[in-house]
């Protein structure tokens, strides 16, 4: 009885506040739609421009969508560079870099998460400690242990070093590793079954969702990555899209129709990456600030 | 399980990474200090030089001083805004709005746009001649600005750009946010708080450590800003090296000029600066760090 007596004036606040607060609604609306359409247009302005032809991209003032929709640019992409090279090239680097991503960097997780060892807390301290280290600080030394190996010019550099795993998602993943109950590797061992076995059957398939969640940062970070493949790569042939987008910028003239449908090409499969994954995305993604 | 067996086992299961720290981390930090004492220049034998490439740096080259300018300029605008930017995104979204997850999808997509794309795309933005935001300013009788091609404006510009990406921290904000008790916001509405009173006393300490967290990591990542400056300029770091930032230095000394020696002495400065800013941070910053006791 005390307690509904308590409750009541509250009750009655809300009620006197109701006007003003349908004010604040609006304005909340208001304010999320105008950022809305600001977060927009460059995306918009993106592909209305792809299908513009040269000299309506070109006017001033600029018509905001084209006159007529034409998909000449999307052609010229392929004329002008040899964009599906490149696709493939970026399609190599971002598959092949993920699997061994996701492979090393899911199993060392689990060393740091579970195995207790000697020495374990020093090697943590010190994954930790190359979070923060830019990795430019080591690229000219790196650089010449490629060169010395012959691989200059090639996807190697690009691909093999992603085999040895990530800091940063091993961090992550051995986070989410932690909150697993011992109790499950414990039955587990019980039964017989090895380290090796209750990795790979019990506590992969457990984490299914932070997998997928490291795969696709993964995929994207190759897909993105500018400066090693800029770095690396010499021949037309072996540029992945990252650099091969850059190639509409001539010396005297820019195709910006072009230019704009190879950057609505690349962006392609990470919008249908997002949108299939968007729950791992979403949810994955916000977990990093909370457990750092 | 013996401790014998045991420490076998977590070396088995961590060597791919104990190798590559070795291999590609720990082995080129020090190679790389051994090099940035040389004149290395990847041809022929390299000379051992002592200090001079940093005596060089520090006396007798403005560009060093330009793109260290340049890049704390990029740091101290940028990391701020773009962390103030994407904490109100954040706190807008969780006022209960309906809708919230649209509203989160088209804050949250730019960031998903290469650095590259998004370079390339801004610059047709900016296009002085017949950029959409010149025809904006000019549709309302404003001045129009040359932009990227503007000694003034390019690193404002650059600046504007990034906040395009804020989406990428504002969810990690918005799920902050989303943990902080209501009843911490229920026993201050029943003393009367103000919504202002509530925002600086409840969400902002809760929300510290996740603040604080992408406060380090936006740090370090803008010193690292070289992407949209190269592409830009079309990897000139111009007008006039206003876009020069340490990084695009330290590539073009490296990459361009094959100056190892020289290129290996910055890397070393790089690191010493993050070094420097990250234990200036924890100090100064991390002690109004609110942490749940017993955490």
């Amino acid at each position: 009885m005390e307690l509904s007596q308590e409750n009541t004036p509250i009750k009655v606040k809300y009620k006197s506040k109701s006007k003003a607060n349908k004010v604040q609604r609006f304005l909340i609306y208001l304010m999320l739609i105008l950022l809305s359409v600001i977060f927009l247009t460059p995306f918009l302005w993106m592909i209305f421009t792809a299908f513009k032809p040269e000299n309506e991209a070109m006017a001033f003032p600029p018509s905001i969508l084209p006159k007529i929709w034409d998909w000449e640019n999307f052609k010229e992409v392929f004329d002008i560079v040899p964009f599906a090279t490149f696709y493939k090239n970026s399609l190599l680097v971002a598959g092949l870099g993920t699997l061994g991503t996701v492979v090393s960097s899911s199993l060392v997780a689990y060393g740091f998460a579970r195995i207790k060892a000697t020495g374990r807390g020093v090697w943590f301290a010190l994954l930790m400690s190359t979070l923060m280290l830019p990795p430019q600080v080591t690229m000219i030394p790196v650089y010449v242990i490629w060169s010395k190996l012959g691989f200059v010019d090639t996807l190697v550099p690009l691909i093999l070093p992603a085999f040895f795993g990530n800091s940063y998602y091993i961090f992550l993943l051995r986070q989410f590793f932690r909150t697993i109950p011992k109790e499950v590797e414990e039955s587990a061992y019980l039964d017989g079954a090895s380290t090796f076995q209750i990795y790979w059957k019990l506590i992969l398939p457990m984490s299914r969702a932070s997998i997928i969640t490291v795969t696709l940062l993964s995929f994207m970070g190759f897909w993105n990555d500018f400066m090693t493949p800029l770095i690396y790569l010499q021949s037309m042939e072996n540029y992945t899209l990252a650099i091969g987008v850059m190639q509409f910028q001539g010396a005297l003239t820019v195709y910006w129709g072009p230019m704009m449908a190879a950057s609505a090409l690349m962006l392609l499969p990470l919008i249908v990456i997002f949108f299939t994954g968007q729950k791992y995305f979403v949810e994955g993604i916000a977990t990093q600030g909370n457990k750092g | 399980m013996l401790s014998k067996k045991r420490n076998k086992l977590f070396y088995l299961f961590t060597f791919p990474w104990i190798i590559g720290f070795l291999l590609l981390t720990a082995g080129p930090m020090v190679y790389s200090l051994y090099l940035s004492f040389t004149n290395s220049s990847g041809f022929g034998t390299p000379e051992f030089v002592g200090l001079d490439n940093y005596k060089q740096m520090f006396s007798d080259d403005p560009l060093f001083w330009k793109s260290l300018g340049n890049t704390i300029f990029y740091t101290l605008l940028s990391v701020p805004l773009s962390l103030v930017t994407g904490y109100l995104l954040a706190v807008l979204l969780n006022t209960k709005v309906k809708f919230m997850g649209v509203f989160r999808t088209i804050f949250y997509l730019p960031s998903i746009v290469p650095t590259v794309a998004t370079s390339l795309l801004w610059m047709l933005i900016f296009q002085p001649n017949f950029g959409i935001a010149n025809a904006i300013l000019d549709f309302f009788n404003l001045p129009t600005s040359m932009w990227l091609l503007s000694e003034q404006m390019v690193k404002p510009t650059l600046i504007i750009m990034s906040l395009w990406g804020v989406g990428g921290g504002m969810v990690i904000y918005l799920a902050g946010l989303q943990e902080v008790p209501t009843s911490l916001y229920e026993a201050a509405e029943i003393d009367g708080a103000s919504s202002w009173h509530k925002f600086w006393n409840i969400t902002v300490p809760i929300t510290s450590p996740v603040i604080f967290f992408q406060l380090i990591m936006g740090l370090i990542g803008s010193l690292q800003v070289f992407t949209q400056a190269y592409v830009v300029s079309g990897g000139s770091g111009g007008p006039n090296y206003q876009s020069m930032f340490f990084v695009f230095y330290l590539y073009q000394q490296g990459f361009q000029f094959f100056n190892q020696g020289y290129g290996s002495a910055l890397a070393w400065m790089l690191f010493i600066l993050v070094l420097i800013l990250t234990a200036f941070v924890f100090k100064f910053i991390g002690k109004q760090v609110y942490y749940e006791s017993g955490d």
